[in-house]
Formats: C-alpha cells, sequence, structure tokens
C-alpha cells in the first residue's frame, strides 16, 4: 500500500507522534478499542444476550462490573460487543470516504478544465448536505441499516476529504519530481499512484482519522433515530435508546454507553490533530496540541449526531 | 459586490437545483415497485394503484420532477400519502417548536464559546487556558443526545428544575411553559454545537494575536487586552461569522435528534416519523426545505462576510 508506505519512510513518524501526549492518547484508545472489538468476538464476560429478569438493574458491582439493564443483561458485555459494531462503521465509512474522497479529488485537479470545475462546484454543494440528511434520504428508502450509517458518512466526509485533498494535489501535481516523472515516461496513471497519491497521504490519513470519529459519533445518533443498528444488534447507540427509557428511574446506565463513545471519538479526534503534526513537516515544533487546524476543514455539517 | 453577489446567487441556484435532483432521484430510483414498498406487503392492489396514481408513478421521472419543482416554486410542497395534509402548513405549524429551539440554541452557543474561546487563547499555556482547551475538546467528542441525557438526569430528575419531556398543549399561548420546555434541549445543542464553535473561535483569537498589526498597536502604547480588543477582536468576528453557516447546520440536525429526545413537535421529530412511515413525497419537500435552508444560509453568509470584511472590499475595487 503506497500510503502506508509513503509515511513509513519518514524517518520516526511514530515516534513523533508518541511524543505528543495528544498522539499517545489516541493511540492508546483506538488500541484499546480495537482489541476490546477483537477479544469480544471470543470472549465477553457474559453474553450480550444472555438476559436474567432476576437480575435486572443489579449497580455496577460483582459479578456485573457496570451493572445490567433491563432484561438483566450485563452491560459492560454489550458495550464491548458495541465496540465491533463501532469499527466496522468506522472502517466501512473511512474505506468509503477514501474511494469518493479519492475519486472526487483525482476527476476535480487532474482532468481537464471544464470538468475540474464542475466537480468543485458539485463539490461546494454536496459540503452543504448534512450527513443526517444523506442519512434520512437512504433510509426512507431502504430502510434503517448500518449501511445507511455507513454510505452517508462515507458520501458526507468522503466530499469533504475531496474539498480538503483538491488543492494539496494540485500543489504536488505541479511540483518538481511530478514533471521529473512526466519527464522520465510515466504516464498519468503511474505517476497518480506513484508520486501523487503518496505526497498527500498525510493530509489524507489525518481527514480519515476525524471521518472516523464522526463515523462513532453518527452511528450513535442515527442508531439512536432508529436509521442505524437494527435493535437486535449489539450497537453503543442502540444501547443509549435502550437506556434512555428507563432514565428516570435509573440514570446510572446511560452513562457508560456515552463514556464509550465520547472516549473513542476523542481518541480519534486526538490522533488526528496528532497525525497531522507528526507527518506535516512544514508545522512548526512550536506547536499548540490542542489547537485546532486551521487549514483543514474539520467541522462536517450535520454530523453533531 | 455587485458581480461576486450574482455570482453567488447562480451557485446558489445550481445548488438548488443539484440538491433536488439528487433527493427526488435518491428517493425514486428504486429496486422494485415504489408503490409497493409504500404500501406495504399486505396492501390490496386498488391501495398500490392509488398511490401510483397519487404520485404520478406512471408518467415518466422528468414529468414528476417538473412537477414536483413547479409546485414548490408557486409555495405547494405537496399533500402527505398518509394524512393527505398539506406538508407546506404542517411544516409552517411545527417550525413554531424549531425555529425558536434553533435561534435560542445558536444564542445560548454563542454566548459561552465567544467569551471561553478569547479567555482560552488569551490564557493559553496556563491551568484556566489548558483546561478550557481539554473542556472544549471533550464536550466537541460527545453525542448530543448523550448530553441530553445527561441534562436530563441533573436538571429534570435531580433537581426537578425543568421539564424533562414536553411541550405544553397550548404551544406558545402560554409563553412561559414553552420556554422553560425549550430551555434544556436549546441548552443541549448549544453547548455541544458551542463546543466546536469554541475551539475555532480559541484559534482565530491565536492567530489575530500574532498578526502585525496587534503588535504595533501594543508598541504605539497600547496594553496587549486593549489591542486585542481593539484591533483583534474585529477580526476574530470576521471569522466567527464565515463558520456561521456550518454552526447552522450543525442546530438543524442537533434539532432533529434533540425533538426526538425530548419528545418536541417539531420539524426535526415529523421528519424522523415521516422517514419511518415512508411517506415519500411529504420526505423529499421536506428534505428540500431543511437542504434549502441550509444552502440560503451559506449564501448570506457568504455576503455578509464579503461586505463586512474590509480586506476583501479592498481585494475587490483593486
Amino acid at each position: 500500500m503506497s500510503a502506508a508506505k509513503s509515511i513509513t519512510t519518514r524517518p520516526g513518524w511514530f515516534r513523533r507522534l508518541w511524543a505528543l501526549s495528544t498522539g499517545r492518547f489516541g493511540v492508546i484508545v483506538v488500541a484499546v478499542i480495537a482489541l476490546t472489538a477483537l477479544v469480544s468476538l471470543f470472549w465477553t464476560p457474559f453474553s450480550p444476550r444472555q438476559t436474567d429478569i432476576a437480575d435486572r438493574w443489579a449497580l455496577p458491582g460483582w459479578p456485573h462490573l457496570l451493572g445490567t439493564d433491563a432484561t438483566g443483561r450485563d452491560i459492560l458485555s454489550l458495550i464491548m460487543a458495541g465496540a465491533r459494531t463501532t469499527v466496522v462503521v468506522a472502517v466501512g465509512a473511512g474505506i468509503v470516504a477514501t474511494i469518493i474522497g479519492v475519486a472526487l479529488a483525482a476527476l476535480g485537479a487532474l482532468t481537464a478544465r471544464w470538468i475540474r470545475e464542475s466537480v468543485a462546484v458539485l463539490v461546494d454543494i454536496l459540503i452543504a448536505f448534512p450527513v443526517l440528511i444523506i442519512a434520512m434520504m437512504i433510509s426512507a428508502v431502504w430502510g434503517g441499516s448500518l449501511w445507511v450509517v455507513i454510505w452517508s458518512v462515507g458520501i458526507g466526509f468522503g466530499v469533504n476529504i475531496a474539498r480538503v485533498t483538491r488543492p494539496e494535489l494540485r500543489r504536488v501535481l505541479h511540483s518538481d519530481f511530478v514533471l521529473a516523472g512526466r519527464a522520465a515516461g510515466l504516464t498519468s496513471w503511474q505517476n497518480l499512484t506513484r508520486h501523487l497519491l503518496p505526497n498527500v497521504a498525510p493530509v489524507f490519513i489525518v481527514q480519515l482519522s476525524w471521518g472516523m470519529a464522526i463515523a462513532v459519533l453518527a452511528e450513535a445518533g442515527l442508531s439512536y433515530l432508529g436509521f442505524g443498528a437494527p435493535v437486535t444488534e449489539p450497537s453503543w447507540g442502540v444501547l443509549l435508546s435502550d437506556l434512555q427509557r428507563y432514565i428516570t428511574v435509573h440514570p446510572l446506565s446511560v452513562v457508560w454507553p456515552g463514556l464509550a463513545i465520547t472516549l473513542t471519538v476523542l481518541g480519534l479526534n486526538l490522533l488526528g490533530d496528532a497525525l497531522r503534526e507528526a507527518t506535516d513537516p512544514t508545522l512548526s515544533h512550536g506547536r499548540d496540541p490542542l489547537n485546532p487546524p486551521r487549514a483543514a476543514i474539520r467541522h462536517v455539517p450535520g454530523v453533531r449526531a | 459586490m455587485i458581480r461576486y453577489a450574482l455570482t453567488r446567487l447562480a451557485l446558489l441556484i445550481v445548488g438548488l437545483v443539484v440538491a433536488s435532483v439528487l433527493i427526488f432521484l435518491t428517493l425514486r430510483v428504486l429496486p422494485g415497485d415504489l408503490a409497493q414498498l409504500i404500501a406495504g406487503t399486505n396492501a390490496t392492489p386498488e391501495q398500490i394503484q392509488s398511490i401510483r396514481d397519487e404520485l404520478g408513478l406512471e408518467t415518466p421521472l422528468w414529468t414528476q420532477y417538473i412537477e414536483w419543482i413547479g409546485g414548490i416554486l408557486r409555495g405547494d410542497l405537496g399533500t402527505s400519502l398518509l394524512t393527505g395534509s398539506s406538508v407546506a402548513a404542517e411544516i409552517a405549524q411545527k417550525a413554531s417548536v424549531t425555529v425558536p429551539l434553533g435561534i435560542l440554541s445558536l444564542l445560548i452557543a454563542l454566548a459561552f464559546s465567544i467569551p471561553l474561546g478569547v479567555v482560552s487563547a488569551m490564557r493559553r499555556g496556563r491551568a484556566a487556558g489548558t483546561v478550557l482547551s481539554v473542556g472544549a475538546q471533550t464536550l466537541a467528542a460527545v453525542p448530543v443526545v448523550w448530553a441530553g441525557m445527561l441534562l436530563v438526569i441533573v436538571f429534570a430528575v435531580w433537581l426537578g428544575w425543568l421539564p424533562a419531556q414536553g411541550f405544553p398543549r397550548a404551544g406558545w399561548r402560554e409563553p412561559g411553559l414553552a420556554l422553560r420546555s425549550l430551555l434544556l434541549p436549546a441548552i443541549t445543542i448549544g453547548i455541544v454545537e458551542g463546543a466546536v464553535l469554541l475551539r475555532f473561535v480559541r484559534s482565530a483569537t491565536l492567530q489575530a494575536v500574532g498578526q502585525d498589526y496587534v503588535r504595533t498597536a501594543a508598541a504605539k502604547g497600547l496594553t496587549r487586552n486593549q489591542a486585542l480588543v481593539r484591533h483583534g477582536l474585529p477580526n476574530v468576528g470576521i471569522s466567527i461569522v464565515t463558520v456561521l453557516g456550518l454552526q447552522v447546520a450543525g442546530i438543524i440536525v442537533g434539532a432533529v435528534v434533540i425533538e426526538q429526545l425530548f419528545g418536541l413537535p417539531g420539524i426535526g421529530r415529523m421528519l424522523v416519523q415521516d422517514v419511518g412511515n415512508r411517506d415519500l413525497p411529504k420526505v423529499q419537500s421536506e428534505l428540500l426545505v431543511l437542504t434549502g435552508f441550509v444552502l440560503i444560509v451559506g449564501f448570506a453568509v457568504d455576503l455578509v462576510h464579503r461586505i463586512i470584511d474590509p480586506r476583501l472590499r479592498q481585494a475587490e475595487s483593486e
């Protein structure tokens, strides 16, 4: 994969990432979530589907570390199993966003002028479509499922990636080494895969990290509204809406899934911020890790779900 | 300026057309029979046929589209498949909840993010600045639904100050009650959106502090704070205007989720129900109204930005 290679060839990018407190936090959180999702495939303290009416609404303690819900299911197990859904949605949305983003950015940067300009206008228009609106369009027709989340975030964020990557792609396009490549007889496709994409990869991966954070938020919001995961699926959003019905009587239980979502989103956001610093050679070192990046479009309308 | 406004207006119109085509096609290009899908599996052939007639499904796609758009241009947003009532009338009625909710949310977001954002930038590297930054970064990662639930737990369940759910049946004829039931939802949207805005204000302020004109002002004898307030903040203000469009989009989305959580009879809740019921003619008009609103706000924001930013005015005259 050329994208990964381009970063690894930069000496010590991971060490630079690790040196940032935000980077460490992001890496650890993302690793923990991924590991939890993996472990939950083989083992959870209880079965996430196993109900036990006698033990409903158990308070946090032993053996139910985070307590149980209205049907006596173990909340910790549900959250662990929900991590799987979160990972699937984040990765799925990331892949869709990558494909759409690269395609639109390439069309907007490398083609004939009129196509280029029309794509740019189209991207400007599409960017105004909130992810939630896209999700509603899809789910009005195909009904609610995790695909709705993956596609709506993928499209919404793909457009965003295209908008950020396009100028970067054009900048690299006019650089000397691309010209040299062309002079050496590379076709434009070879030039794209060998020189252009690896050079915009850092910008891209940073965007992807933020996009995945948005996917996690969107999964929660859309599943809550009934457009996302089906109620039978273990998902943080579904769990949140399940527990919300009893919020006046059992307020504590609703804290856990929300905490899981917040932590994951925070981890991915900070990872994106830190990756940006670690991979961008032009950023000065008098940096401020908590300061949101200025040049990048960070806030995608309509994904604060 | 006029030239810019006209170009931007053209872009807005193209945007509205593209949006309407996308919404229309997504809701029409379906595997299988749309009428069958809407009617469900238990429908009689007569019911399906009547839906087909109602939607004009047997005419070509582009006539259907023209008819829809023609209606919208005349102010007719169509009728609901389920209830037969006018979509425009329903939106207008539900707007009496959603619009005040949106305005209140925006005011709350601005009221807390601007001062705190500036403070967070000025106190950068010190305890107060770090706390504010970490807080905003964390708040920006909180799902709106969850923030709403936590606020309900604290202010409705424990303290009992504000209602946890609902909107008075009498609506705005009981302004006190209506406002009270909108307060918690608006605070929820306001703080989560405000956290995003706070980070933006902070970075705009930091940028302004580093500008030459602020240093010059300080050099000619103003204190750092005077220089910032007099020369820096107007520029921060201009930057805030540029992201207002995004904020409005965020608030609309927040309202959809929050109306559901708080059981408010607004546009968002209606839309969620209509999507669930597959009331496609209604959904299509509602989505266009919302998207159109976002596009129009973006247009207005760009124009205002152009007018208030002296640098852009100057660029024009050169």
